[in-house]
């Protein structure tokens, strides 16, 4: 088995598809010649030409229209949104067109498209390009949302997105591009969109998570067991839909859960996570469930960023409060 | 300095006419290669649509029809377009743009349906290259260049051809979607059907420039700006732009000129806010039907009695597509939990219960 970064297995996962499926089509912006500003499409359009993999005009609305357009001829389209902070330029591509195909044909049609985009902070990058959106993609009906935090779970998901007939939202952890490697074989294989991991048993509190926030969570959990604290950490892997039934399952048997995002508190995935909780897992319930986010103000870009993102000792704290309830 | 001034590129941008208003040939040599059927035939689609544009309006103000677009004023516009092309080809309407498509396909009923929002009027039927109609205005151009894209990645000699209105021509989709389509070389032709008012707004508040048509200058495409009363015109500008689009990969801009008699929609616009009767008036005086009516005439090509008969054939059909789309099953939240993905989720399987338990009772 081959030790990739996530970029690398993203990278894999493109050409895997390309090579299966001559309607699977690249592009974007700087995708094609210059292999993505990550790097992620490196050396596609040399092996698989300009016809397969190609650099578009600077609009991401465009962009996205392309998409459908391209779908509607029967195409797989894979486009890139450089990073996701620019998803408002497209946002009637995905929400108000490609999440509504099916309805607005009477499922006659649907939009097979993957949309990648990079996101997330850590990393420094200017203003709108680290935002964690996923929640106003997960509000959409019509689309799924896939967020992942392992080089293995990468790969595998992409290759699941690539090959679903429904719109799915890819955002990729720039954090998490080159930060670490991790077994990934080379043959391919798909992981199940809609299906949470549960990263870490334990038996004491349960730790929702998915992103770059798995990794917070992971370690704030090895924190915790010096305290002789077991955490299980889930890591969504998709956050539209949500795997409901492994969350349930988790705090049925801790009794205590928090729900930990790198997004904004208001609104968003961790709300939707502890309603579920809530309507589902009521009676099992120890304490309440609370969540670690950021504060409801917009990313701020490079200066305040490290403060401002939630860290492993956030989730200590707050997993300490809810055992201490 | 070499550079030409805007008035100078502006100017190129002349109004394109065949058939004047009183029914006569300006333009001889731009007379397109129509057979005396063929001509019968679009004249016979000019009367339909003005027929059923009337019913529909009163079926609208009886209750019995739901959203609608009147198209009086525009029927050269949309039927002389849609005339040029061939069935393969793949129609991307505006709201308005129902005509076109039930030319290309899709029966009628089903356009009654969509107007009551009811999919099944969405459900084009299989080997009808059209997708429903855009609400968003603009949304439809940049999937234009994607279609036009698709078609020519898959070899096919067709295009793929959009209509927007003047104010569609103001949204950033309008200029993506026609510098993607000349970027890729795409075979796309973009029709904006300017009449004068997005609403309300006059087509002189929209932008600066003269003419929609120049605008294709900056997106290193054909322009065109055509009398879209003419229906003759219409469809010649539009072959033209078809040829050109497969032949030579390059996408054209199209602006007809044309006014809608009726409002915007039958959902409470009063054109008389914005509009004088001296427009209306000067505008009737253009009527495609009309001057179309004359030419053929002349070549004793039409008469009351052939007209008659279409608006007899027109009432009837309507009348049986209007009993059709009543006779469709009810739409139920359950049919739309059911297409909203291809495998339901959980929270929708859920949802699924909980309204198949409501729509039982």
């Amino acid at each position: 088995m081959a030790q990739m970064t996530m970029i690398q297995a993203i990278t894999d996962a493109m050409r895997i598809e390309l090579k299966n499926d001559e309607n699977v089509l690249i592009f974007g912006e700087d995708v094609g010649q210059n292999g993505g500003v990550f790097r992620a499409t490196e050396g596609l359009q040399k092996e698989y030409g300009e016809d397969r993999v190609f650099d578009t005009p600077l609009a991401e609305s465009g962009i996205g229209g392309l998409a459908i357009g391209l779908a509607l001829q029967g195409y797989r389209p894979v486009p890139e949104i450089q990073f996701f902070g620019f998803v408002y330029e497209v946002m009637d591509a995905i929400s108000g067109q490609m999440a509504r195909m099916r309805y607005r044909s009477g499922g006659r049609y649907n939009a097979p498209i993957t949309v990648r985009s990079p996101f997330g902070g850590g990393v420094k990058t200017p203003e709108l390009h680290a935002d964690s959106l996923e929640g106003l993609m997960a509000q959409q009906p019509g689309l799924k949302v896939v967020i992942p935090s392992t080089p293995y779970d990468a790969k595998g998901l992409l290759l699941a997105s690539i090959r679903d007939n429904d719109p799915v939202i890819f955002l990729e952890h720039m954090k998490l591009y080159r930060s670490f490697r991790g077994e990934v074989p080379e043959e391919e294989y798909t992981v199940e969109i809609g299906k949470a991991d549960v990263k870490r048993e334990g038996k004491d509190i349960t730790i929702i998570t998915y992103g770059a926030m798995v990794h917070s969570s992971l370690k704030a959990a090895e924190e915790l067991e010096k305290e002789d604290i077991q955490a299980e950490v889930i890591d969504l892997r998709t956050v539209s839909p949500i795997d409901i039934d492994t969350i349930i399952e988790s705090v049925n048997k801790t009794g205590r859960a928090i729900v930990v995002q790198e997004a904004q508190k208001q609104a968003g995935i961790a709300a939707s996570v502890v309603a579920e909780i809530n309507d589902r897992a009521i009676l099992s319930l120890e304490a309440p469930v609370l969540r670690v986010t950021a504060p409801d103000t917009v990313f701020p870009f490079s200066a305040a960023e490290d403060v401002w993102l939630p860290d492993y000792k956030d989730i200590v704290t707050k997993s300490k409060q809810v055992i201490d309830f | 300095m070499g550079t030409k001034t805007l008035q100078q590129i502006e100017e190129e941008f002349e109004t394109f006419q065949i058939l004047n208003e009183e029914g006569e040939i300006v333009n001889e040599d731009a007379m397109p290669d129509l057979s005396d059927e063929d001509l019968q035939e679009l004249m016979t689609r000019m009367v339909y649509t003005r027929i059923w544009d009337q019913r529909a309006i009163s079926l609208n103000r009886q209750g019995r029809l739901g959203f609608y677009a009147p198209v009086a004023g525009q029927e050269a516009s949309m039927l002389g377009s849609q005339y040029a092309l061939d069935k393969e080809d793949f129609i991307l309407p505006g709201y308005r743009d129902v005509p076109q498509i039930v030319y290309h396909g899709l029966p009628l009923y089903q356009a009654f349906l969509f107007s009551r929002g009811h999919f099944h009027g969405n459900q084009i039927p299989e080997g009808v290259n059209v997708i429903s109609p855009q609400i968003i205005i603009g949304a439809q151009i940049t999937q234009t260049a994607g279609v036009a894209l698709g078609l020519k990645k898959r070899g096919k000699k067709n295009i793929a051809i959009t209509y927007t209105g003047d104010g569609g021509a103001s949204q950033g989709d309008f200029y993506e979607g026609i510098n993607f389509a000349g970027a890729f070389n795409a075979p796309a032709v973009f029709v904006v059907q300017n009449n004068r008012f997005a609403i309300s707004v006059p087509v002189e508040k929209q932008s600066a420039a003269k003419t929609i048509a120049q605008k294709a200058v900056a997106a290193g495409i054909h322009g065109v700006q055509v009398d879209g009363m003419d229906v003759l015109a219409v469809y010649a500008v539009t072959k033209q732009a078809r040829e050109r689009a497969i032949e030579e990969e390059t996408p054209s801009l199209i602006e007809t000129l044309t006014y809608r008699y009726g409002p915007h929609t039958m959902a409470g616009d009063d054109p008389t806010r914005y509009r004088t009767e001296d427009m209306d008036d000067e505008w009737e005086k253009k009527d495609p039907l009309v001057r179309f009516r004359k030419f053929l005439e002349s070549k004793d090509l039409w008469s009351e009695e052939k007209e008659n008969e279409v608006v007899e054939k027109a009432k009837e059909d309507i009348k049986a597509a209007i009993k059709k789309a009543d006779e469709a099953p009810k739409q139920k939240v359950t049919d739309l939990i059911d297409i909203m993905y291809e495998e339901l989720p959980k929270n929708l399987q859920e949802q699924m219960e909980e309204y198949k338990e409501k729509e039982s009772k």
